[in-house]
């Protein structure tokens, strides 16, 4: 297995390589940063040597014939033999991909089951839950543990496996943190599971990659991913200067519109929890009768809202503010510290 | 309802088009009636049942169409190329990839298709026209009603904008209450009644109008994959009639099959609409692997390679095809052992596809192969789908798939099968039968520069996508940050898709000059070709054949050629009975798209009230006992002597 992975990692860098186009980063999805995302990585890279393989012999094959039995003047009077076809040269041409097949199948049902259950070597620790609702077009993280809310952000521990149970609570959306595993669809009145474990502290990017109107190409959002203590210390952050999430701002939050960090004691669970319905309550069609380009004053005007009305009077800055400050800024600020980039 | 609710308003560029679309119709409509040409217009073209007339017209229709979505194409190239750009908004992006979606596969990539079967196959298996001719011409005329009513919704109504996939619960009410969506349904519905009919249609034609001793083992690769697409057609389409009906009543008439309130099911949607979809993909990708079958085998001067295995393998593709649906969702929470399954079938496609590749291979092997247009574009596909072949591979293996799923890899990978699966093929089959359909062969100097600028264009613009696919971009988003890294790359593929837009120009521009200027001396058989098509004159007479050819294996008219045997006796010709014209086909094209465009407004008491016309022409379809007339045999001896030269 060592030296699989060796060889794994040595494609991986050639290939990092070969995608490269003058920019020192390497692609996400082959930078991954958790045990969860390597496996698919690992996955991909494998796939990719053989697609490499088959991708070469055709270009070779095609490349030789066409030019070897290429229309010149000097064969004008060639007749081409008629040939009915080759038993043995089909039956090779047939059984070579489905060698292909069994060997590209049998990784890939291994990986499906890995990577639906905590990762290995992290099966002794008990996973923190973190409920995921996706809203238009903003993503809920709460901590029924702690008991704490989070909006487009979510603070996890390193090195210890995280269980996102998922749901929607109006349209379907896509959960996607490339860096640390792939994506699952939240959809209301349902519940998905996404496992994934950070290796160490970091900030990572994550997505919706599931078209859900309007706002969808801001829907994003950050983890931040820190050491235990530091987790622990942000928690009771969160518990002694945050404002309590009331059912009216919930409301507010759910309606259709982009909007900053927020950070909030309890959660909504309290109320309501997507995954088991009701969600009509909540969903308002008035609401999607208005383009976002037709109110656009009124969102800044919400989003420089958030900053007087939950952000603590504490002289302490812990992290979570500071970035929520940064958000108010500009939304694309917090692409930027997921990337290596440049 | 107010006007400005009526008409979209607001923005410049829809603005414009308004304007534009108002003028091009006063325009035609002043041209036709100066030239005095509607009286021609309505007996020769709008009336007709002969299968390549209506051919023709799909085509006409399928390249106009092309030109539409590629202009959404290009906009939304245009949008990307700089992070933050501010061309076009959130909603109108939206409007445009959902609109390129649907204009792109329903009403480009199955009307060309379509419009090239209809040309050739009855002429390849020896056929005077197909099964139904009127039924033939009701589909062509409720295909073009329905993308006429398709196109009116950018500037009546406001365009569907929740993808060419529509998912629910965001397409419903709840979350899209403008009528945009309800033009995908209706529009949608009334195309995909024609195009069953067209299956149903050629799949009678094959099966019952072959030429005497054309066993099924001797029909030629195109027809063979025609027949298997039109199966395709019959088992897929009544799942799109069904889900579009559902998608109906939900947004119409307040049922609750697909939304988040009262026990709605959103999975549901995707089941039917992938149910539909997944085979649709083959429908349009089969009738191209036909078309290339006969042109390499023309071209290189050979019999197709392994003529059986490609028949088993297009079959194993079509049983395949309706097997891998959940593909589409591996990402929704199935057990693994359901995306085991799935991802096992998928990637099983690739094993026939992959036959395929090397009997064409095979095919040019020992042969003499010329570079014509139409075999540069057969030749320019292998390569090309190769690389969508093996990105689909990868895509089809689940867990991977959690990392490419909804991403701009994704979006890669389906214009590296459908553009060189569909497109190349089009244009190889337009270069290809051109003749047949006009009387000349388009310019080949041009149609190069055609050649490369397209395919250059497309690797330019497609390529890039799957490395900031796998950088994390997710398909569908109108706009990006500096940040993100992605610019080179979609810059890049912006000017790329000037490139390829400049190809269509070309394109344009080489049918423009061929009208004028090319050739009109040029026999029947212009290629060397083949197939029995080739045995006609060029452009085909209206009865095809004056004597039903006889056949005894594959490739006869090859066969005949060697053996200096396509001789036509005298007293073997005798009088041709042919179909009547008829009107109905196309009032009742009217009629559907006036009750459709009600329904999308759902004013239904109106819709009701014209509907009566749609039932009126069916009945009056069933009380027409007009049985066609004949093709006196001198008149055909005078019209066969003109082009063979002898007799």
């Amino acid at each position: 297995m060592k030296r699989i992975r060796t060889i794994f990692y040595i494609t991986a860098i050639l290939l990092a390589t070969l995608t490269l186009t003058g920019c020192e980063s390497t692609l996400t999805v082959f930078d991954p940063q958790g045990p969860v995302a390597r496996n698919l990585t690992e996955l991909i890279i494998f796939s990719i040597i053989f697609m490499l393989l088959i991708v070469i012999v055709v270009f070779v094959l095609f490349g030789f014939i066409v030019w070897k039995y290429r229309a010149k003047p000097e064969n004008e009077d060639y007749e081409p033999p008629h040939e009915e076809g080759s038993t043995a040269l089909e039956i090779t041409w047939f059984l070579i991909p489905v060698l292909i097949v069994v060997a590209l199948t049998i990784p890939t049902i291994i990986t499906i089951s890995d990577v639906e259950d905590i990762p290995e070597g992290y099966d002794d620790q008990e996973p923190l839950v973190i409920h995921v609702t996706s809203a238009d077009w903003k993503w809920i993280f709460s901590y029924p543990e702690q008991d704490i809310e989070t909006v487009n952000y979510v603070n996890i521990p390193a090195d210890r496996p995280i269980q996102f149970k998922m749901t929607s609570a109006g349209t379907m959306q896509s959960f996607w943190v490339p860096s640390l595993a792939g994506q699952k669809y939240t959809m209301a009145n349902m519940q998905t599971q996404l496992y994934l474990v950070a290796d160490r502290p970091g900030e990572y990017i994550g997505r919706n990659t599931n078209f859900n109107g309007e706002g969808y190409a801001h829907m994003s959002f950050e983890v931040v991913a820190e050491s235990a203590e530091d987790f622990n210390e942000w928690v009771s952050d969160v518990k002694n200067t945050a404002n309590v999430l009331t059912e009216d701002e919930y409301r507010e939050i759910l309606t259709p519109s982009i909007i900053g960090r927020k950070t909030y004691n309890e959660t909504h669970l309290q109320w309501i929890d997507h995954a088991h319905g009701g969600s009509e309550e909540y969903i308002n069609p008035e609401d999607y009768e208005t383009h976002l380009y037709e109110q656009e004053g009124e969102i800044d005007e919400e989003d420089s809202d958030v900053s007087i009305t939950d952000t603590e009077t504490d002289e302490e800055q812990d992290e979570s503010e500071s970035e929520q400050s940064n958000e108010e800024m500009d939304m694309d600020e917090s692409e930027h510290e997921g990337h290596d980039g440049h | 309802m107010k006007l400005d609710e009526f008409f979209v308003t607001g923005d410049p560029i829809i603005f414009l088009s308004q304007i534009a679309i108002g003028l091009t119709i006063i325009g035609l409509v002043a041209l036709i009636s100066y030239l005095k040409k509607w009286k021609y217009l309505w007996q020769e073209w709008f009336t007709t049942v002969d299968h390549k007339k209506i051919g023709i017209m799909y085509i006409i229709a399928g390249v106009l169409m092309f030109f539409r979505g590629g202009v959404d194409g290009l906009m939304m190239r245009a949008q990307t190329s700089r992070p933050g750009l501010e061309l076009l908004d959130g909603q109108h992006y939206d409007e445009i990839f959902t609109t390129h979606g649907v204009v792109m596969i329903l009403f480009m990539a199955m009307p060309l298709l379509i419009g090239i079967m209809n040309v050739v196959l009855p002429l390849q298996i020896g056929a005077r026209d197909v099964a139904f001719p009127k039924l033939n011409a009701l589909s062509f005329w409720l295909f073009f009603g329905a993308a006429m009513l398709f196109n009116i919704s950018f500037v009546i109504g406001g365009s569907p904008d929740a993808g060419w996939t529509n998912y629910f619960p965001l397409a419903g009410v709840e979350f899209s209450p403008d009528i945009g969506n309800n033009f995908y349904a209706i529009a949608l519905q009334i195309a995909g009644i024609g195009t069953l009919a067209t299956g149903i249609n050629f799949i009678v034609t094959i099966l019952k109008m072959r030429a005497p001793g054309m066993t099924l083992m001797k029909m030629p690769m195109f027809t063979w994959t025609s027949l298997v697409t039109s199966v395709l057609i019959v088992a897929a389409f009544p799942i799109l009639t069904i889900a579009l009906l559902m998608m109906t009543l939900d947004r119409m008439f307040g049922a609750h099959f697909f939304t988040v309130a009262a026990g709605g099911d959103p999975m549901l949607w995707l089941n039917l609409f992938w149910l539909w979809g997944h085979p649709e993909v083959y429908i349009v990708v089969l009738p191209a692997f036909g078309m290339y079958s006969e042109i390499i085998a023309t071209f290189s001067r050979k019999n197709l390679f392994g003529y059986k295995t490609m028949v088993i393998s297009i079959v194993a593709i079509a049983f395949l095809s309706m097997l891998v649906w959940v593909h589409h969702f591996y990402t929704m929470g199935n057990s693994a052992a359901v995306n085991s399954v799935f991802s096992v079938t998928t990637m099983m496609i690739a094993i026939p596809t992959g036959v395929k590749i090397f009997n064409w291979l095979f095919t040019m092997r020992k042969g003499r192969i010329q570079f014509t247009n139409a075999m540069m574009w057969s030749l320019a596909f292998i390569p090309c789908f190769t690389i969508g072949g093996v990105t689909g591979v990868m895509l089809a293996m689940a867990a991977a798939d959690y990392q490419y799923h909804n991403t701009m890899f994704l979006v890669a990978h389906f214009h590296y099968v459908l553009i060189p699966g569909v497109v190349f093929a089009v244009f190889a089959g337009l270069y290809y039968w051109w003749p047949k359909m006009f009387g000349f062969t388009l310019n080949e100097r041009i149609g190069k520069w055609h050649f490369w600028l397209f395919v250059i264009g497309f690797n330019m613009t497609f390529m890039p996508m799957f490395f900031v696919g796998l950088d994390g971009m997710s398909r569908r988003m109108y706009t990006y940050s500096e940040s993100t890294g992605w610019a080179p790359y979609l810059g890049f593929s912006a000017i790329g898709s000037l490139v390829l837009a400049a190809g269509f120009a070309a394109l344009v521009y080489n049918i423009y000059w061929s009208f004028r200027y090319a050739s009109r001396d040029i026999g029947g058989d212009p290629w060397d070709a083949r197939t029995l098509e080739w045995d006609t004159a060029s452009p085909v007479q209206e009865y095809n054949f004056a004597v039903t050819p006889e056949v005894t294996e594959l490739d006869q008219f090859w066969k005949n050629k060697k053996e200096g045997k396509n001789k036509l006796k005298k007293e073997e010709i005798k009088d041709i009975h042919m179909p009547s014209n008829s009107g109905i086909p196309i009032i009742m094209s009217v009629a559907f798209g006036i009750v459709g465009f009600f329904l999308i407004f759902e004013w239904f008491t109106l819709a009701a009230i014209f509907s009566i016309a749609i039932i009126a022409g069916l009945i009056a379809s069933s009380f027409d006992y007009d049985d066609g007339y004949h093709i006196p045999a001198k008149k055909v001896l005078e019209t066969e002597r003109k082009w063979r030269g002898d007799l």
